[in-house]
């Protein structure tokens, strides 16, 4: 079942937080992954994995590196989900 | 030039009896034994023998970030939850990054994770698999985390011989300051390895205790009655620092690390060469090295796990080093309160060494009920002891699979 880009976002505020203990509210839709929230490389292959798991969708790994800010991921699993 | 001096400034643990160095020592004193049992339902399923060890007294979550329980080992965690204990207890030492080491031993590294992300890899495929398995799982994975805990730069450095490693480490810090490369160096030993698989192995060479009937009396290493090691967990670190460098900032100093001696049995990979030929020539080498004679050793903190074989063959290799002169020296058997540490047991004892020159006092031993004969020490048992006022120094053993032998020196300061 498809989610809103709300919802979404609040998913994968909380798998951020896991992986990386940053605030759910920095987790925002404008946020750059590598150069705000300094998150690597190791630590996106887990939320992308985990993403996949919470969301039901794929995203390969071709895409990751075109998922540049939250909100570009949103958007992906949106668009993707059944 | 005279020779670089080396002292210890600072100690932290955490272990099956305290969540930190002070608690665990408190446990020692008061003869408390670290026994916990196995609630874990692998210990059913698999129908271990033992259902029982030496469990930490304070959960690693207690104290560490949710973030870094996820990106550490068990090992790992509780390195730097020992390390950063010691650096504090230090006074926290400001200090150049490019002058201050580490060394961390271990005897079986990141063995959850390497199994863990087996099983993961076994039951859901490799895209679940941990991306930081690797850096999680390699056996230098604690002295990795924590020279980037405490921004250490002089160099990082991994001892892995089995239940030696620990001591090991500690001699790795030694020589880094004694040779220069470094003004304070973290050092100490960690294990997490209460997992089904070592656990199974070990129960498989019949080296645990079974006594499941009374967990805490199962340690009693001297007594007639003993039937293996218990298992244990934990970490053990001290700073090791170099002598004017601790006086110039005015640091407290424990004790002087005065030596280390080292020797390889070349007689069997579990065995210990029953005369003692080799653990015998590392106590005598660090003896030597520290500049000390026979008479200067008050007390020894024994390897002592409390199997039938191998406290005899030690206390063989202490009456061969010293002869008659090992009356003199009072043996401390902590094991038999924290159970046995593996990688951690020689840097946890060294840790009780230190405090025990430096309060002079001897822990005694529990659960030696019925001494046995062949063993012909001065074995501290009921009351601990008082040590003599003066100049004292203290020896510290360590030996494990693959015939490693080691032997530490501290010394009153």
């Amino acid at each position: 079942m498809a989610q809103s880009e709300q919802e979404i976002l609040a998913g994968l505020a909380e798998i951020v937080n896991e992986e990386t203990g940053l605030e759910p509210s920095e987790v925002q839709s404008d946020k750059s992954f590598t150069d705000d929230l300094d998150i690597d490389s190791l630590s996106m292959m887990t939320i992308v994995v985990n993403a996949e798991e919470k969301f039901g969708v794929r995203i390969p790994d071709d895409e990751v590196k075109n998922l540049s800010t939250v909100g570009d991921a949103v958007g992906f699993i949106a668009k993707n989900q059944a | 030039m005279s020779e670089r001096r080396v002292v210890v400034t600072g100690l932290g643990a955490t272990t099956p009896l305290g969540g930190t160095i002070a608690e665990t020592w408190e446990g020692i004193l008061a003869g408390r034994s670290g026994a916990k049992p196995l609630p874990e339902e692998w210990v059913e399923r698999y129908e271990l023998p033992v259902h029982f060890a030496c469990t930490l007294a304070q959960k690693p979550e207690d104290v560490l970030t949710k973030v870094e329980i996820r990106r550490m080992d068990p090992s790992a965690q509780y390195a730097v939850i020992a390390a950063r204990a010691a650096m504090e207890d230090a006074g926290s030492p400001e200090i150049d990054p490019l002058r201050l080491g580490v060394a961390i031993g271990t005897g079986i590294g990141g063995v959850w994770t390497l199994l863990d992300q087996w099983d993961i890899l076994r039951e859901k495929g490799v895209r679940r698999v941990f991306p930081l398995s690797v850096p999680m799982l390699m056996p230098n994975t604690s002295a990795g985390n924590v020279s980037l805990q405490l921004g250490a730069r002089a160099g990082a450095h991994t001892t892995v011989s089995a239940c030696a490693s620990g001591a090991e480490s500690m001699g790795t810090g030694f020589d880094m300051i004694r040779g220069g490369r470094a003004d304070i160096v973290v050092a100490g030993g960690t294990e997490a390895a209460i997992h089904p698989l070592p656990f199974a192995g070990f129960a498989q060479m019949q080296a645990l205790s079974t006594r499941n009937d009374d967990i805490d009396a199962a340690s009693r290493p001297y007594d007639t009655g003993r039937d293996g090691f218990v298992m244990a967990e934990g970490a053990g670190v001290m700073v090791l620092e170099e002598y004017e460098h601790a006086k110039a900032r005015g640091a407290r100093i424990y004790a002087e690390f005065a030596s280390i001696g080292m020797s390889a049995d070349s007689h069997h990979i579990t065995a210990p060469e029953p005369e003692g030929a080799g653990a015998s020539r590392a106590m005598l080498e660090a003896v030597e090295r520290a500049g000390l004679s026979n008479a200067d050793i008050v007390h020894i903190n024994a390897h002592a796990t409390s199997t039938p074989v191998g406290d005899i063959a030690e206390a063989n290799a202490i009456r061969r080093a010293f002869g008659a002169d090992a009356d003199a020296m009072c043996v401390s058997a902590t094991k038999s309160m924290t159970g046995h540490l593996l990688g951690a047991a020689g840097a946890l004892e060294g840790l009780f060494s230190v405090l025990s020159v430096h309060h002079r006092v001897a822990p005694a031993a529990i659960n030696i009920d019925d001494p046995d004969p062949k063993i012909d020490l001065d074995v501290v048992t009921g009351d601990h002891r008082t040590l003599p006022d003066g100049d004292i120094a203290a020896l510290n053993n360590s030996f494990g699979f693959g015939g490693h032998n080691v032997a530490l020196v501290v010394k009153s300061v």
